[in-house]
This record gives C-alpha cells, structure tokens and sequence, in this order.
C-alpha cells in the first residue's frame, strides 16, 4: 500500500488542481495528454526570465553565460535521467512528435527501396505517420506487428517479422490507449540480432516508469515534457552518440553550424548539429525541474499510481454498462472503456459536468482503433497525485450516468 | 439524390411546421443541468437515424469526436431541407436543437437566424466553442456554407 505517500502534500505543489470546474472540485484524469505542472517548474520558468534571460552559446556577457549554463545543466538532468551515457546524446526537440520526425528524416535519409521499418499496431500518429513520409519518399516498407485479443503485441508475429531487411524496430513502450506495457526487452533484443536499430516512443512511458536507454539497449528513445510535469514545447531525443555523429542535420539555421560559407557549410557535432535556431531555453530549464521533481519523490508514488489505476479498473469491472478495453498483462497510466448504449463522447461530456476532465475520441491511434473494432473510447489517466476519493468519485459519477439516458 | 432521400428530408419533423425553436426552447427549460442534459437527450430521441447507406463521407462533417453526417436539399420552391445523424447521444440532441430552428426554411430566413442568441437562450453556448469537438459549430457553419 501507499500509505506513506503523502498525496494531500504533494497535491499542494500543483496549483491546477485546486480549482471547481461547473461547480464542482476539478478531478484531473486526463494527464495522458497532459499533466499539470508542480510549483518547482513555474518557479524555475519564472526566475530563468526574471533574472538570467538571454540566449545561449553566444554572447560573451554575464547572462548569456548563465542562460547557457542553467540550459546545459538541464541536458545533464535529462542524460541522468534516462540513463545516457553522456550528455551530448540528449537532443532538445518540441516534443516526442519532433523527436520522431527528426529520426526519419535524419537516419532515415539513408533509407530505401528493400529497406523495411517494423511497426506495431498499437502506435500513436506520431510514431506512425513521419516513416509513412518516409515510406513515400524513399520507397520503405512498413510493417506492422499486430495485437493479442488482450491487447498486448504479438510477439511471436513480431519474431516472425524481423529479418535482415528490418532496419529499424520503432514501438511505443507504453500504448496511450490501453497502457500496456510493450515486451521491449525482448523486442529489442531480436531487432539487434536481426542488425536493426530500435526506437522506443516513450511519450506514455517517462512519466511513470524508469527510464534506462542503456539496460533496454535502444539506439533512440523520445518522450516530451508536458506528459511529466514540464513545460509545453519542449522533448527530448535520445540517440546513441556515435549513431548521431554519422546522421546528417534535417533542419538548417544558426547554432546547427561550425563554418558557413557559400562555398560549402561544416555542420557542428552533436547535439548542436540537430538544434537548429534559438532553443526552447525556459521549457529545457521547466523541464529539468520536472524531472528533479520527480526523481526526488518520496518513494511510494509508483506504487500508489499503481492503485489507483487497479481501483479504477475494478469499479469500472464491477459497471454492468461499461466495457474496459484491453486486459494487458501489465498496464500502466491509462485505461479505457467503451459503453454498451451510448458514445464515449456522451460520457465524456457528463462526466465534464461533474467535474471530471477524461479523454474522448480515437487518441492519434486510428489504426488501433481500427484492430479493436472501435471508433474511439474514453480515457482515464491518473496519475501520482489523484487520490482514492477521486477514483471513487469518478466511478459514482459514471454509475449515474444511466439515469440520463 | 433520390426520391426517398427527398421524401426524407421533405418530411424530416424537425424544424419549421413541426418540433421548432420554441417547442426546444419550452423543452429544455432553466431548471438543473442534469434536467436540461436528460431534455436534450429526450430530443434527440426525436431525430429520425440516417439510414447507414446514406451516411457517406462525403455528408461527413469533419472534426467531430463523434460522426456527424448531414443531408440537405432545396426543394423547387426554394425551401431547404435537412436531416443530421450522430452516433453520440448528447450530440444528437444538439443537432435536433439545431434543426429545430434551420429546417425547412428558404436561405434569407437561415441565414438571419440568431443561432448564437438562440444557444445563449438555451445556456449551451459553450457547445459552440470551437473547442468542443461535438460538431455544433460545424454543422451551423455547414449549413449556412450550404445556403449562402
């Protein structure tokens, strides 16, 4: 149990929390999308541009240099944060979407015709959509690892799909809508014997489970700021350094260059070399303090994630009218449910008048939309600083729910 | 579009000479939101179902959370007629509260429609936030595309 996890305490540092939505205290169950942001990033934001603004890597003068120095200790966070082996292999992006298009059109443009990229069906638009481009551009196949009936990946399918053709493996670590945890151990481990490279999309995964690049043995991994209590704007991009030192720039500008001249451009090393133009200097800054925040948590609070998300899942079991999509074997951050008589979106809207922020709609996963059999479900996605009355709350709320209909 | 989908829409019972604005207005009340919530359900009810094979993608009102479909066609008499479809329920309620005012009208009527005033009358003018991914914006906005 969660006992010693004090939520009330941490709840506190979360100015959002604490406001009524249509009359009724806010229940925050939407933090797959976004979560909220704790009071050590506003603060951290706020005195980066009271006191030390100014932009980074050029000037010579006394707050360039501490602009400069607060952006790269940020770096530092984040390379000890999922464990890289040095800093210079953290890339700021916008987000995990930015991350993704980076890979495929910087490694990518080595690509082509024979050239395969395996999938798998549960994957968000983001880590879909940027290797079709690719696809189209350079002649790529796609393939596509599909699901279990309990909405897990197939593994033996995935097994059977890798071959020495397979160049890259790019799957999600945790599915934003089912929140299963994909079997990545052993996926990148059969990729690499096949001489792959592996890409883990961990947009749903940082902010709930350990991130290690090294132990899982990637070549990339992407994930974004706000979906772990950082700023907007800002993600990150993991890649292996030597991987990096051999991709070409995909975006051209200032800071991304050694020499310009019209008779030729060096490109500067990484990370720089794919930073093109004035970085999100703040939101790097935000996002170091989120992840200060949470690396100094009070253990306890995966834990109590983990009930809160098993209370959820049990009153949702124990609603005659209500389908929860997917049985993962392990789940983590979101689940969904569909209903027998009515659409998730009349659910949704209720749900929101009493006070309860959920998801609607397809969640960027048409094509698992489209395995399930579904046209889209309701999500709910807690996380640490939910509470058990909450979980509670929101279940009564939705055994109301029949009586609107 | 073919004689049944014009007897559809001709005899479609939303709207002008049949369940109109005041009948919604009277229908929804001021009372509790819960009340007014179970109201607009009861109206959508009242929407006769798309038949599937006229629900295309081309009467597909993008941007919704929920499909939304609507039909239209003026008459020879230059009367428009509308039918609208959704899956969600909620959704369905919107689109009769919309019909209700629009339906079997001639375009200079339509587009002299208060449908914001209208919304503000019935408190769900926040439905027509173009946040809100019901497809109520849409559908006002595709109608009077369709008429003007």
């Amino acid at each position: 149990m969660s006992a010693h996890f004090d939520v009330p305490a941490l709840r506190a540092q979360f100015p959002a929390l604490h406001q009524s939505v249509n009359g009724r205290p806010l229940i925050y169950l939407d933090n797959a999308a976004t979560s909220h942001k704790p009071l050590a990033v506003l603060t951290a934001m706020d005195a980066f541009y009271r006191r030390d603004n100014a932009n980074v890597h050029r000037a010579a003068h006394t707050l360039s240099a501490r602009a400069t120095e607060a952006f790269e200790a940020a770096r530092g966070t984040v390379a000890r944060f999922v464990n890289a082996a040095r800093p210079e292999e953290i890339i700021w992006t916008r987000g995990t979407t930015e991350a993704i298009n980076l890979v495929a059109n910087s490694w990518g443009a080595s690509l082509g015709p024979g050239d395969e990229i395996l999938l798998s069906t549960l994957e968000h638009h983001a880590n879909i959509v940027p290797w079709q481009l690719l696809a189209q551009r350079q002649g790529v196949q796609i393939k596509v690892i599909p699901l279990t009936t309990t909405g897990e990946l197939d593994l033996a399918a995935a097994l059977a799909l890798l071959s020495p053709r397979t160049r890259l493996l790019a799957v999600s670590q945790v599915s934003n809508v089912l929140g299963t945890v994909t079997p990545l151990a052993r996926l990148i481990a059969a990729a690499k014997s096949e001489g792959a490279l592996t890409l883990v999309d961990g947009a749903q995964a940082a902010g709930h489970l350990p991130v290690d690049v090294q132990a899982l043995g990637c070549d990339f991994y992407a994930f974004s700021g706000h979906k772990l209590y950082g700023p907007t704007g800002i993600g990150v991009l993991y890649g292996r350094h030597d991987l990096l030192e051999q991709m070409p720039p995909w975006q051209g500008g200032g800071e991304m260059i050694r020499k310009v001249s019209f008779a030729g451009t060096r490109f500067n090393a990484p990370p720089f070399r794919f930073e093109a133009g004035t970085p999100p200097i703040a939101e790097a800054i935000g996002l170091a303090a989120a992840l200060d925040f949470l690396t100094n948590l009070p253990d306890g609070w995966r834990q109590h994630e983990a009930d809160l998300l098993a209370q959820l899942c049990d009153g949702l079991d124990a609603l005659p009218f209500v389908r929860r999509i997917g049985r993962p074997s392990e789940q983590v951050g979101v689940v969904s449910v569909t209903f027998d008589d009515w659409h998730p979106q009349d659910a949704g809207e209720l749900l929101d008048q009493m006070g309860i922020a959920c998801r609607v709609g397809h969640h960027c996963a048409m094509p698992l939309m489209e395995a399930l059999g579904l046209d889209g479900t309701l999500r709910f996605a807690p996380a640490l600083y939910n509470t058990r009355e909450e979980i509670a709350a929101t279940l009564a709320a939705l055994a109301r729910l029949p009586e609107f209909f | 579009m073919d004689a049944a989908q014009i007897s559809f829409l001709t005899r479609h019972p939303l709207g002008d000479g049949g369940l109109d604005a005041a009948t919604v207005i009277a229908a929804l009340g001021q009372g509790a939101w819960e009340e007014r919530y179970r109201a607009l359900i009861q109206l959508g009810k009242q929407l006769p179902a798309v038949p599937p094979e006229w629900r295309g993608e081309e009467q597909e009102l993008p941007g919704c959370e929920s499909q939304v479909w609507l039909l239209s066609h003026q008459d020879e008499a230059g009367v428009w007629h509308f039918a609208a479809d959704s899956q969600a329920r909620i959704v369905r309620g919107l689109l009769a509260v919309v019909l209700a005012a629009l339906n079997h009208q001639r375009t200079e009527a339509i587009l002299a429609t208060d449908m914001a005033g209208y919304f503000e009358t019935l408190q769900l003018a926040k439905h027509l936030s173009p946040s809100r991914g019901n497809g109520l914006r849409a559908m006002v906005e595709a109608i009077r595309n369709q008429v003007a």
